[in-house]
């Protein structure tokens, strides 16, 4: 009985720690499905992200959710500044891999402008969710109100994504952007706005991101988006990049199967397992889970 | 137009990026020039330091003994280098108003290794480009050990004030002030079996960390000896730092009284969160690396409360040694002073007893120091903030009895 007890526990941890991975990686399958880019400064928004709503609720007492809504305004600016700044410049350059550098670059930045202004020191994020953990099987079970909000909030941005980019006229854009750059801009579409209101999207979410992960999981430092943020990536490489479903499908089974990677392989091997699994499921299938097969025409 | 905006726009950015690192590394030495005045002031005064700071210097002759420290001031591990490099300084300051080592001033030069083995190797470079005399440092472990092979090699004398790996200072030029981890291990199980704390003791670890899996080895075999029963051993690592239900779950499962955490305070806040949303309440108990969970900013202190730390060191304990020391701390730095910066003062001392026992001199080279001062480390006991009669063997280790604290109502009680 225990045992069964523990796997379902396992199984409801996978799904929380997965849940968070997924609405991250929401964020990183949205720029690349559109800009074509990696943006490995997304985790690093999502810490900006915590860090404003932390200031904004836990030091400055605004009530949580007027916190969350300021916190994806100005992490919406900030991500339009660094694509107008940092990445748009670069666009039509030579090498795609000079996109790529810059958004480390921009990555380092972030992480060290936060060490300089909110120093090293970790801070306990006060959870923003009030809701009270579920408890099931006489307290054998427990899911968190973190976990319940975190996968309720994931499938809303992602039906709300899917609709928004199927059923509206900046939505076809953006498909037609993602499709062929040069094509959609010679049908009139503005490219380079349509790529920015991507990156305001992504950046938003990041934002939300932020304020899940640092409430299911509250310690707040520089380096606090770095480690999610690559596991993300994994996750919407996983589920195939690009796909909105398919982010969060990844996301969600790379946290499960990380948990029961701990429980019951080895706790020190986590790591090595997730991406073991993620090497096999790109040798079956190259485009991942949900992947588009793109077939090259002659 | 947009694009010399566009240009401008990356200027800044760039430059706000230099401003971004290059901050840590002048950090050091800004602070250098302003809080040691006379020793800066020697130095400096050649150059062109200010009349009011080149009056001020009082031995005329100059005389000035070089000491490095090398910690993280940024990064991760911020917390214990800031520690350290407060308390190495009001030290200093203190024994240059006293008068200084045999006569002659110390002048204190602390760099930034982000609690990285390469950049501390860097910093050790730089110091001994300055002129290093006497390194004291670094102040973790694995850095530690990176660079007692530089310190080695130069022939140069090392004490570490918290480096508590057994290479950290496997050389006979390296001494410390802390317990080594297997000290640590030994003693925490020690302690918890002579109090009859638990008899089954679950072990949440950093298997990545040199310094959280040696106390674990350690911890081990000393449980054993006092009939202490590991109902669960679960590692992690440092990319899987934020997820413990797992951990968790199996100490509960076995039905685990104590969970020993041999790991820093960033993880073990999370453990805490973790265990009290899911209903798991054992004691805790930790080493020297759970020491700050108390200054995590916004930290819920009720879920530390009742947790026990092996430390040398209590900020409440009420002899006068402590308590002048602790305001003095506060005075110039704001804040309580933690372990590590008690382990740092006390070094500061310890290089100054033994400097006078060897009767080292500034103009003597880093190498004659080091062979004069290796003898006069055994010979000599000290009195500090960590331990009264502190003695040390040739191997570098020191002897103190351990102590340690509880959490209670969010503060430290010495126990």
């Amino acid at each position: 009985m225990v045992d069964v007890m523990s796997f379902v526990s396992y199984l409801l941890n996978g799904i929380s720690l997965g849940s968070v991975y997924a609405i991250i990686a929401l964020g990183y399958t949205m720029v690349y499905g559109i800009a074509k880019m990696l943006n490995f400064a997304h985790g690093d928004v999502i810490m900006v992200g915590g860090y404003i709503v932390f200031v904004f609720v836990s030091t400055l007492g605004l009530p949580p959710l007027l916190g969350i809504f300021v916190a994806m305004i100005l992490c919406t600016v900030l991500g339009v500044t660094i694509e107008r700044v940092a990445y748009r410049p670069l666009r039509m350059a030579s090498s795609p891999l000079a996109v790529l550098i810059t958004a480390i670059g921009v990555s380092y930045l972030l992480q060290n402008l936060a060490l300089l202004i909110f120093g090293a020191n970790t801070k306990s994020f006060t959870s923003v969710v009030a809701i009270p953990p579920l408890k099931l099987a006489d307290g054998q079970l427990t899911i968190s109100g973190e976990t319940m909000v975190t996968i309720l909030v994931g499938i809303i941005v992602m039906v709300c994504l899917t609709l928004f980019v199927n059923k509206t006229k900046a939505g076809q854009a953006m498909l037609a952007v993602s499709e062929d750059k040069g094509a959609a801009q010679l049908m009139g579409i503005n490219v380079n706005g349509t790529i920015a209101l991507t990156f305001a999207i992504g950046s938003a979410l990041a934002a939300v991101a932020g304020v899940l992960l640092c409430s299911a999981y509250p310690s707040l430092t520089p380096y606090t988006g770095a480690m999610p943020g690559i596991k993300a990536f994994v996750a919407a490489v996983f589920g195939g990049i690009g796909s909105i479903p398919g982010a969060m499908i990844g996301g969600i089974l790379l946290g499960v199967i990380e948990i029961f990677g701990k429980a019951y392989i080895s706790s020190q091997m986590a790591d090595a397992i997730v991406f073991g699994v993620l090497i096999v499921v790109l040798l079956v299938k190259p485009t991942g889970i949900l992947g588009r097969n793109i077939q090259e025409k002659v | 137009m947009k694009k010399l905006l566009v240009m401008a726009l990356a200027v800044t950015m760039t430059a706000s990026m230099l401003t971004g690192c290059g901050n840590s590394a002048s950090q050091p030495a800004a602070d250098n020039a302003s809080s040691g005045d006379e020793a800066a002031a020697d130095a400096a005064g050649d150059e062109a330091a200010g009349d009011d700071a080149a009056a001020e210097a009082p031995a005329a002759d100059g005389a000035v003994i070089k000491i490095g420290g090398i910690g993280p001031v940024t990064g991760g591990a911020a917390v214990y280098g800031q520690a350290v490099k407060n308390a190495a300084e009001l030290a200093a300051k203190e024994i240059n108003e006293a008068g200084g080592i045999n006569g002659a001033l110390i002048e204190f030069q602390f760099q930034d290794d982000e609690h990285d083995a390469e950049k501390a190797v860097n910093a050790y470079n730089t110091l001994k480009d300055w002129g290093m005399q006497i390194l004291m440092g670094t102040v973790t472990s694995n850095p530690c050990t990176a660079v007692v092979e530089k310190s080695q090699a130069d022939n140069l004398f090392q004490l570490t004030p918290s480096g508590s790996a057994i290479k950290s200072i496997q050389y006979d030029n390296a001494f410390r002030v802390c317990f080594s981890d297997p000290n640590q291990g030994a003693a925490s199980a020690q302690y918890i079996g002579e109090h009859s704390l638990a008899t089954k003791v679950a072990v949440i670890y950093d298997s990545s960390d040199v310094y959280s899996s040696g106390i674990y080895e350690k911890f081990a075999a000393g449980a054993k000896e006092q009939g202490i029963e590991i109902v669960s051993a679960e590692a992690f690592t440092a990319d899987s730092n934020t997820d413990f239900s797992v951990q968790l779950q199996k100490a509960k499962d076995a039905g685990a009284e104590l969970v020993f955490l041999p790991i820093y305070y960033t993880e073990a806040s999370l453990i805490l969160k973790q265990a009290d949303t899911m209903g798991f309440d054992p004691l805790f108990f930790g080493c020297d690396g759970l020491d700050g969970i108390l200054a995590v900013e916004n930290f819920d202190t009720a879920l530390a409360e009742e947790v026990m730390l092996l430390t040398p060191f209590a900020a409440d304990a009420e002899d006068e040694k402590t308590q002048s020391f602790v305001s003095a701390y506060e005075a110039a730095y704001g804040g309580t002073p933690n372990q590590f910066a008690a382990d740092a003062y006390d070094a500061m001392y310890i290089i100054k007893a033994a400097g006078e026992k060897a009767g080292i001199t500034a103009d003597m080279s880093a190498s004659d120091i080091c062979e004069a001062m290796k003898t006069a480390m055994t010979e000599i006991t000290v009195d500090g903030l960590t331990g009264e009669g502190m003695t040390w063997t040739a191997d570098g280790e020191p002897s103190k009895a351990p102590k340690a604290v509880k959490i209670v109502d969010g503060a430290y009680k010495a126990m």
